[in-house]
């Protein structure tokens, strides 16, 4: 009990927490002042992410991108580096895998961990330029981020249809079915949900980033990078070379992201007039997860499952889904803000005073 | 002639809305304070006006809806932009964190009234009375400039006026003295009596109302309504410009029309047969790939006002 409390006195864990039930408070009232129930709403988005084998796979499913974007994310944050280019990152990722998945004839397994290398190569090429940049000509990796994503997404349009155009759709050709890495008996017995390689292959790549973080040199020089700059160049650490090499690293598990989807989820790539979104989220679940391995873990967790349990919503309830993206951007203000959070029980602790008094 | 008449016609069409975007950017930006919401305001802007002129038109008051629309724009945007005060300036959260904040909470949240206020229609109604093409008397009637400078929406006329007061107020005024004061070094502008903080909140409340007549301007002219697309990506143009106009409101002026132009450039491009052959996604792309090109090479290490992004605390100095 008092292990609990001490617990729950950490910064990390009680802002965090009260963010999440301020965010879901917040959105229960806006659906009361828009006339919806907030209580049909909020159990038809339970009820829907539990209910039946084939959701609750398919809410697994939806968490999986979510972790790498929060990792993309957060190993740039550690850095004091901004990576919003996680969107354009999927882009090439998922091109890169799309390319070796369709054009390229190998025998299956083989096929698709190449079409995942390149994937990951893809994208980590297209952070690092991010870095790139912003070492050799100064410029602000926010500004280079934005203008990326944008290249990426056009420099897919153009290579799906030059060379793998589906006609009459809009979208490429499948992929071949050597190169599919979801895995088929586990998909059955989640009732079809596409359950893949990636599934896995996340979980490494969460406790890498621990010990990546905790245990090795390339981890401290990043993170005494986050915490001084100056100072760890004064140290003799290679600023330039350590941001490049993160940025790379960020791009990779963000290429990972569209090889997973495309490989193991769709089997093919969307020619879509925006990017996903994805690399966005993940911003929101590196902050609220501290850009913790276990942090971006739970975060993901709870947004996979409220993005995946919206849908019930509008089913159930008949209230739009936005409304989840309403409660989500909440959750992040109070955890991006703490001192709003810090004057709330403030105000709490004094009204409760004078009604004692 | 006529088509580069009309071209440059064309770059002043989808010019205005990042001119007014980038004002906004500017006036923030400039107190030291980053605007990554400028997306946020537009899609406020474009839902406030494109609603505001909607239930204008119904009560009957005909062609002074959209005008009408254009103020519902500015005030609605206090919102987001109060939020992103409130974020940054009074919590000292990280800023970039608080403009993301604002473009979620802005697009989620505009979806929710439109479904809302219209029976789950994705789309506001189509309005009626939206802003027509002016043209300037006996100026427009002059050959190739007549077409290309006076003939426009009465938004880039006022886009125009609207550069000129920033311009000056910036840099004319003690006013602007100030606000440029505390970006660079809020903590002299505090010891020279300047209240940091107070001045901050409201450029951001102002900034955000101007980036909101951007977000009106597209609603109002191009689109007569507001929807889901009406804007995406706008706002990041928007801040691409503050940059590559170093902060300036006259240079962010010239940035904004640049991708105006690249934006014109591919309506009229297409109709060319040599054109056929390339995508024509190469000229959406256009717009972004210069402006990185730009950025890499011709503008040089961007000089941002030096305290930008860092919140002010007193009790550091």
């Amino acid at each position: 009990m008092n292990n609990l409390k001490r617990l729950l006195r950490q910064e990390s864990v009680w802002i965090p927490i009260i963010s999440i039930v301020i965010g879901i408070v917040i959105g229960a009232i806006v659906m009361l002042i828009g006339g919806y129930d907030p209580l049909l709403a909020y159990s038809s988005l339970v009820q829907k992410i539990f209910g039946s084998v084939y959701d609750v796979g398919e809410t697994l499913r939806q968490i999986v991108p979510l972790i790498l974007a929060g990792l993309a994310v957060a190993i740039a944050f550690r850095g004091g580096m901004f990576n919003i280019g996680v969107e354009g990152q999927i882009v090439m990722g998922s091109l890169g895998a799309l390319m070796v998945g369709n054009m390229i004839d190998l025998p299956p397994i083989i096929h698709g961990i190449v079409a995942i290398i390149v994937g990951a190569l893809f994208g980590g090429i297209w952070g690092a330029l991010v870095a790139i940049f912003k070492v050799k000509r100064g410029l602000n990796e926010v500004i280079s981020c934005i203008m990326l994503n944008w290249i990426a997404l056009y420099i897919s349009h153009i290579t799906i249809k030059a060379f793998m155009a589906e006609a009459g759709t809009s979208r490429s050709q499948m992929i071949h079915d050597s190169a599919s890495i979801q895995i088929q008996w586990l998909s059955d017995l989640f009732n079809g949900a596409r359950i893949h390689w990636g599934f896995f292959i996340v979980i490494f790549i969460l406790i890498g980033y621990y010990y990546y973080m905790n245990r090795t040199k390339w981890g401290y020089e990043l993170r005494a990078v986050g915490y001084n700059k100056h100072a760890a160049e004064y140290a003799g650490m290679n600023v330039s070379s350590i941001a490049i090499r993160t940025f790379f690293i960020s791009g990779a598990i963000g290429g990972l992201i569209g090889t997973f989807e495309v490989l193991g989820v769709f089997k093919y790539m969307a020619i879509a007039a925006n990017t996903s979104g994805t690399g966005f989220d993940g911003i929101a679940v590196a902050l609220l997860g501290m850009n913790s391995a276990l942090g971006v873990f739970l975060s993901s967790t709870l947004f996979g499952a409220l993005y995946y349990g919206a849908q019930g919503m509008s089913f159930g309830a008949d209230v739009p889904p936005e409304v989840i993206k309403m409660v989500i951007s909440i959750i992040i203000f109070f955890a991006a803000a703490p001192g709003a959070i810090r004057m709330f029980i403030k105000m709490f602790k004094r009204k409760s005073k004078r009604e004692e008094g | 002639m006529d088509i580069l008449a009309n071209l440059l016609n064309g770059t002043f069409v989808f010019a205005t809305a990042l001119i007014f975007a980038s004002l906004g950017g500017v006036i923030v930006e400039r107190t030291g304070v980053i605007n990554l919401g400028l997306e946020g305001f537009m899609v406020s802007g474009a839902f406030s006006a494109a609603i505001t002129t909607h239930y204008a038109e119904s009560a009957g008051l005909g062609g002074a809806s959209p005008w009408l629309g254009l103020l519902g724009a500015m005030i609605f945007t206090l919102i987001f932009s109060g939020i992103h005060a409130l974020a940054s300036i009074k919590f000292k959260a990280n800023q970039v964190i608080s403009g993301i904040v604002v473009n979620l909470l802005a697009a989620s949240s505009t979806f929710f009234m439109v479904k809302l206020l219209f029976e789950g229609a994705a789309e506001t109604p189509i309005i009626d009375h939206v802003f027509h093409k002016w043209s300037i008397p006996f100026l427009s009637d002059i050959p190739f400039l007549g077409n290309a400078f006076f003939t426009a929406y009465p938004t880039t006329f006022i886009a125009y006026i609207f550069v000129f007061v920033v311009w000056f107020v910036m840099y004319k005024t003690p006013l602007g003295l100030r606000m440029r004061a505390v970006g660079e070094h809020p903590g002299a502008a505090d010891t020279a009596g300047v209240k940091v903080n107070r001045l901050r909140t409201l450029s951001i409340l102002v900034g955000g109302s101007v980036a909101a007549l951007g977000g009106a301007t597209v609603a109002l002219t191009a689109n007569s309504s507001f929807a889901q697309n009406t804007i995406s990506g706008q706002g990041f143009i928007a801040l691409a410009a503050v940059i590559f106009g170093k902060w300036n409101p006259v240079g962010a002026f010239g940035a904004a029309i640049f991708f105006g132009f690249a934006q014109a450039l591919k309506d009229q491009v297409v109709i060319y047969d040599w054109a056929s052959n390339i995508p024509t996604e190469v000229f959406y792309m256009l717009p972004y790939l210069l402006t990185l090109l730009v950025l890499l090479f011709a503008v040089g290490r961007s000089s941002g006002p030096s305290a930008l992004g860092e919140p002010y605390d007193p009790g550091k100095r």
